[in-house]
């Protein structure tokens, strides 16, 4: 393995975590669009370089992919619900920032724990790459437990989606990737069509999950 | 494939996708509810003929072997009677305006839809294609569950939805980590997503890399079996979406996730140096078991009352895999068999039901045996079945179940037998006040389809006199298959 491939694979993964980090602590939602703009070029970028060391050519096509339908695709798309349903423009979080923050670097510490200790047969490059796949992974989760709002949610989680496929173009010749970031496209797709078609500010008059619950037939 | 040219298994797949571009175009809804009951029990049928001719050697990306051809036969069964239900289910919902034509044409095309991911999932060689096959059938029910698009369906089909697709997000992270393990043994490609090579050569893979994926294999297609904690979706999606489609997802989609855990669970236990798999399912299971039985005495609408049963049955079936064994494997299939047939069963009764009374509020309820003696009695048999009463099915396997566990572990056993009688109390608590008690509700008559009702009680209590022996060698294979 050249050293340089590896280390600006790092960097490419590295990156994808901090943007990560960055959609933490977002309270507006137009920023919130922009920063995940943004973790899908990191995204995008990261593949392709995966696809030029691995010289797997098909990979590139998930980077198109990210680049062109997560990247701009999704958040222009999303720009225009959050204008047109009229949401309310601020994030409403259930818990601090700072603790989240720590929550966050806990997650990453722990990802790093686990996925070092356990990959230590596999390949140097797969090994960092999951290690903060599942770091992107799981402050995706982090990001969908501690917003309200619906849209916030669904940018939660699709950074924890960029977090899978980073995970699966890091495993060396893995097949059907490319099959399963369209699936995955097609997947947030629909979650979006389903925001706007379902209008969910029209029916609750919010898009705010915690007024949905309150909807629930037990009463 | 065979000589003919066509085999079984492309049968079970081609058949529910066909259907399903020819419903999405046939206007009339009476056509398309007789095409829709045709064409399940086609592949009911070319599902049946799996079992006497088999593909000989398994394809890269189909295989049928002795266990998931029990998954298939159970499926396609299941699919077939509910089609049956579903055809007077939704005339009456036509009549009384809650769905039009328009979305009917929809709904048939996405059951067929259904049909076809769930079978594709269970015959699929490749854990990427089982994978793409989960989401798929999550993503028809999702759409079907919010059909009525009332405030409390679409809240149920979002936050099925948004559980849903963490539990697949988690699931594929597994199987990405699978592919990891693999790719160092068998080399890279195609080759090591392949099952039928993964569980041949799993000896040698890296047992701490699968360990940590079974864990995020169990937890995401947990989330589909509706194991506690991650069951969140599983209450709102039965109570608020059609019915037929409340008794497929408690009597099919929960066993095809099941499956997935099962396929993965039989790959760990053929790595001696891995974690065994065993206590983990243990401990899910029993969890949902004994909280879905006490949260059973607080519901106050009937769909969700069953959706909390259908938790803790799944609980029942997880810990009897999770536990092993010759004995325990038997009684955990058999008791999946039993619990399919009848939750479906008493879905049927209770979609009806709900139509008659026009709502789905146990305290609406009342006196059904007297009002519709048929709906109300095969209430009450199905409740009977359902809470582990002799001489039915699944008193049999839930019998199995305990005392399998009693010889091996008595602490454990106690514990399942306690959250057992909670649920019983629970159900015949419930069970009094519906079907018999002070008549309450609308007593007007019902057209209602009875057959596919009758004909899985009727297979409950004879499963539960009678199991024939071929049935019991047949199971007894693939309890062995699964270690």
């Amino acid at each position: 393995m050249d050293r340089l491939a590896f280390d600006i694979a790092h960097l490419l993964a590295g990156g994808l975590v901090l943007v990560s980090f960055v959609l933490l602590y977002q309270d507006r939602l137009y920023a919130l669009l922009n920063v995940y703009a943004l973790h899908a070029v990191v995204l995008a970028l990261s593949v392709a370089w995966q696809a030029f060391v691995q010289a797997a050519p098909h990979l590139y096509v998930t980077a198109a992919i990210a680049l062109g339908f997560k990247a701009i695709v999704i958040p222009v798309a999303l720009h225009r619900i959050v204008e047109r349903l009229g949401i309310h423009r601020e994030i409403e979080a259930v818990v601090g920032v700072g603790l989240t923050m720590l929550a966050g670097m806990a997650l990453v510490a722990l990802s790093m724990v686990v996925m070092l200790r356990v990959t230590a047969g596999a390949a140097p490059l797969a090994r960092e790459d999951l290690a903060f796949a599942l770091a992107v992974v799981l402050l995706g989760l982090l990001v969908m437990v501690t917003r309200r709002n619906a849209v916030s949610q669904v940018v939660g989680f699709m950074s924890l989606e960029n977090g899978l496929v980073l995970a699966a173009t890091g495993a060396r010749g893995m097949p059907l990737v490319v099959e399963i970031s369209v699936a995955f496209s097609i997947l947030i797709a629909f979650i979006i069509v389903g925001i706007f078609l379902f209008r969910i500010r029209e029916r609750f008059d919010t898009v705010d999950v915690h007024v949905l619950d309150q909807f629930r037939g037990e009463r | 494939m065979n000589a003919s040219g066509l085999s079984g298994v492309d049968a079970v797949l081609l058949i529910p996708l066909c259907a399903a571009a020819l419903l999405a175009a046939v206007p009339s809804y009476r056509i398309g509810a007789g095409l829709n009951v045709a064409a399940t029990f086609l592949t009911f049928a070319a599902a049946l003929s799996l079992l006497f001719v088999r593909p000989a050697a398994p394809e890269s990306y189909l295989l049928v072997d002795d266990l998931n051809i029990v998954f298939i036969a159970l499926t396609t069964f299941v699919g077939f009677t509910t089609s049956v239900f579903s055809a007077s289910y939704i005339a009456h919902e036509l009549e009384i305006g809650r769905l039009t034509p328009s979305y009917l044409r929809f709904y048939h095309a996405m059951y067929q839809i259904l049909m076809f991911a769930m079978n594709l999932a269970l015959v699929a060689n490749n854990i990427g294609l089982m994978w793409v096959a989960v989401e798929m059938a999550t993503l028809t029910t999702v759409v079907m569950v919010g059909i009525y698009r009332t405030h409390e369906a679409l809240e149920a089909a979002w936050k099925y939805f948004i559980l849903g697709s963490v539990g697949i997000a988690l699931a594929l992270f597994g199987t990405i980590l699978i592919y990891v393990a693999a790719q160092p043994v068998i080399g890279e490609g195609l080759g090591s997503m392949v099952w039928t090579e993964l569980i041949r050569r799993a000896g040698s893979f890296d047992p701490a890399l699968l360990n940590v994926a079974f864990i995020f294999l169990l937890l995401g297609y947990g989330t589909k079996v509706g194991l506690a904690p991650l069951h969140a979706w599983l209450p709102d999606a039965h109570a608020e979406g059609p019915t037929p489609i409340s008794a497929v997802l408690s009597g099919l989609l929960l066993n095809v996730a099941l499956y997935a855990v099962l396929r993965f669970k039989m790959l760990l236990a053929a790595n001696a140096a891995a974690i065994a798999p065993g206590p983990l399912m243990v401990t899910l299971g029993l969890t949902s078991l004994i909280f879905a039985s006490f949260m059973l005495y607080r519901r106050r609408d009937i769909k969700r009352m069953f959706a909390y049963s259908s938790i803790e049955h799944m609980g029942i079936i997880t810990f009897a895999f999770g536990m092993g064994g010759p004995l325990a494997n038997f009684a955990g299939l058999l008791h999946m068999t039993m619990h399919s047939l009848t939750k479906s069963g008493l879905f049927f009764a209770i979609g009806h039901i709900a139509q008659v009374k026009g709502t789905q509020r146990i305290a609406e309820i009342g006196g059904l045996t007297e009002t519709h003696p048929w709906l109300g009695w095969s209430l009450v048999l199905g409740v009977v079945a359902i809470s582990g009463l002799p001489p039915l099915g699944i008193f049999m396997s839930e019998f199995l179940v305990v005392s399998s566990t009693f010889a091996r572990s008595p602490i454990l056993a106690v514990l399942l037998v306690f959250g057992l009688l909670i649920a019983f109390g629970a159900l015949l608590l419930r069970l009094n006040g519906l079907a018999f008690g002070e008549k309450r509700g609308s007593t007007a008559p019902i057209k209602a389809s009875y057959v596919p009702m009758f004909a899985h009680l009727t297979l409950v209590l004879a499963a539960g006199i009678y199991l024939p022996p071929q049935l019991v060698i047949w199971f007894q294979h693939v309890s062995a298959l699964l270690g």
